[in-house]
């Protein structure tokens, strides 16, 4: 600490030179950055790689960037504003079930039937938005985990939605998108490129005005009000987006599997697994839940594969025990994930870790 | 006038926090607001810029009712404030956190625009060589200017100071009141906070007192000092100990 700075609160002077903007001027010179070419290279190269090694490696890689696609948009809530939500898949199985019904009932073709599902999850988020955003803290991340249950045990009594069945597509209709391979090609490139697509938006509403309101109010609430964030409306905008791709992404998914069922819709388990995700890369930056998703899916998928046992017994699901472990970890000490703990470490790394 | 307060009353539960308090202020203006510990002033900023409901009474700014008004409106309006127990944004930068007042404050910034000013701003009030590092790296007395410059940044026509120079060293005292006369001379006015006695005698043009949530003297700096209540109101009562001892004598 140097004696300049403890000398009291020098009057302002005149000649002195301001400090170097962080930002280069205009809206293009501040979105360019190292870290988005970092970001945009992970994803593409997940991307590609995905795509050169035949079914099996699609299918792993498929679900890496799903994960990554689900944990971004999480992380718009969870990493810049600061709420918690726990029932997040909600958006995705919600959407899922709305653009799902459009293909099977109404014969409608998968593109508008996503953007449908993207539309219903985002204008849920939008009413419930305007309900639940007023609660703060362990209220608000409650009242997520009820709306994601009362959204299945809703479902299960539509009988329009297939009730507790779901749904299940007929084969034939893969014929029309160039057979049921094909498909599954179709499916893995348009959530390559909505991942690809989430990721940037998540990147651009870092950089902007936008977030830095949304940054003010994680930090808080009531003193960024005072600044003048106009805290409901952007909450509720953040609610909004970090909604939207997971319909979306809820319907190539669910179409991919052919069918539908509330407890693979609103599964929590999910959404826990999507919240360990963000918090292990970095909640609040943008290449912490890429690294997250990617890492703990990639994870996910050894354990699932393996032939783990303790004690000669096998243990069912025992990735959800290492999430349980990871999170636990994480919270108790390093609670500003990977990335975010790279960027305290070195302000070299800051530019390329975005 | 730029600010008219007309009877304001809070109550909380059966406490009567403030009561009745009616006061103008002129554009340009400092007016300091003194009292003892609990008397309702930091209440008092707080029905002002909207953080809680008045019981009673009305606020106008500008010609603007402000009853009722959530704070995020009434700083759009042009009225930024401090507050007395500091509340940086902890994980943003001490710039980024200037840059929320340029941002969502009376002007609406950009972030471009934002950034020059935030720049400005820090300089003003010596936090420049701060400007990357995060906020909660901040010591108390920086913490305070930072207070200060998010609420300038915003560029507001009214801006309410509560306790700024609470836990200054002297040199930082003589400092801030530089830099608070510097800030009337833009053009803002000024309602401050503060218990430093001297420093608020000396920067202020007018001078209310608060006691127990009243109202209890208004003036200048030097027809306060000489109020028979408000010295009381400090001090106790001076002649109560002489008579106390005349009874006990005769």
């Amino acid at each position: 600490m140097s004696a300049q700075n403890n000398s009291g609160l020098q009057p302002p002077n005149t000649s002195a030179a301001p400090a170097p903007s962080r930002f280069r001027s205009g809206m293009m010179g501040r979105l360019l950055t190292p870290g988005l070419v970092v970001i945009l290279v992970a994803i593409i190269a997940a991307m590609i790689y995905g795509a050169t090694g035949g079914a099996a490696r699609r299918e792993a890689w498929y679900t890496v960037l799903l994960f990554v696609g689900l944990a971004s948009s999480l992380n718009i809530l969870l990493g810049y504003t600061g709420y918690v939500s726990f029932g997040h898949i909600v958006f995705f199985g919600f959407g899922g079930y709305i653009g799902f019904f459009a293909i099977y009932q109404l014969g409608w073709n998968l593109l508008p039937a996503s953007l449908l599902g993207g539309a219903a999850a985002a204008l849920l988020a939008l009413g419930l938005g305007l309900a639940i955003l007023r609660l703060r803290g362990a209220y608000f991340a409650l009242a997520t985990i009820g709306i994601n249950e009362a959204m299945k045990a809703l479902v299960i009594n539509i009988p329009a939605l297939g009730g507790p069945n779901g749904m299940v597509l007929n084969f034939g209709i893969y014929a029309s998108y160039g057979g049921a391979a094909q498909a599954q090609w179709t499916v893995y490139w348009a959530t390559a490129v909505l991942t690809l697509m989430v990721v940037l938006t998540s990147y651009i509403v870092k950089k902007s005005k936008f977030g830095l309101g949304l940054m003010a109010i994680r930090e808080d609430e009531d003193a960024a009000e005072v600044m003048g964030v106009v805290a409901p409306r952007a909450k509720t905008w953040a609610y909004v987006i970090s909604a939207l791709f997971p319909g979306i992404l809820g319907v190539l998914f669910f179409f991919k599997a052919s069918n539908i069922e509330p407890a693979a819709a609103f599964n929590l388990n999910r959404s826990i697994e999507l919240l360990v995700m963000v918090m292990l890369g970095g909640q609040g930056t943008v290449l912490g839940p890429i690294l997250g998703a990617g890492g703990y899916q990639l994870l996910r998928t050894t354990l699932l594969t393996s032939d783990l046992a303790l004690f000669g017994l096998k243990i069912k699901d025992i990735q959800l025990a290492v999430a349980g472990l990871l999170l636990l970890i994480i919270v108790l000490f390093i609670p500003v994930g990977f990335i975010g703990w790279l960027r305290s470490r070195s302000t070299r790394l800051r530019r390329w870790l975005e | 006038m730029i600010l008219e307060v007309k009877n304001v009353t809070k109550v909380f539960g059966g406490l009567t926090a403030v009561n009745d308090v009616s006061f103008d202020l002129e554009e340009g203006q400092i007016l300091g607001l003194i009292g003892p510990n609990g008397a309702g002033k930091t209440t008092l900023f707080n029905c002002i810029n909207g953080i809680y409901p008045l019981t009673k009474g009305s606020v106008i700014f500008r010609g603007q009712q402000l009853n009722g008004l959530p704070t995020y409106k009434v700083a759009d309006l042009g009225l930024a404030r401090t507050h007395q127990i500091v509340r940086p944004l902890n994980e943003l930068t001490v710039r980024e956190n200037v840059m929320v007042g340029a941002c969502f404050g009376r002007k609406n910034m950009g972030l471009g625009q934002a950034t020059e000013v935030a720049d400005e701003v820090l300089a003003f009030v010596g936090l420049d060589k701060r400007a990357g590092l995060l906020a909660n790296s901040l010591n108390v007395a920086q913490k305070k200017r930072l207070e200060m410059a998010r609420a300038l940044a915003a560029q507001p026509y009214l801006l309410l100071l509560d306790e700024v120079l609470a836990g200054l060293n002297p040199t930082e005292v003589t400092g801030m009141v530089d830099t608070i006369r510097k800030i009337r001379e833009q053009g803002i006015t000024i309602i401050m906070i503060e218990h430093i006695m001297h420093a608020v005698m000396n920067v202020s043009d007018r001078v209310i007192v608060l006691n127990y949530g009243t109202l209890i003297a208004e003036g200048t700096p030097a027809e306060v000092q000489g109020n028979q209540e408000v010295i009381e109101a400090y001090l106790g009562d001076p002649d109560l100990a002489e008579r106390l001892l005349e009874e006990e004598r005769g």
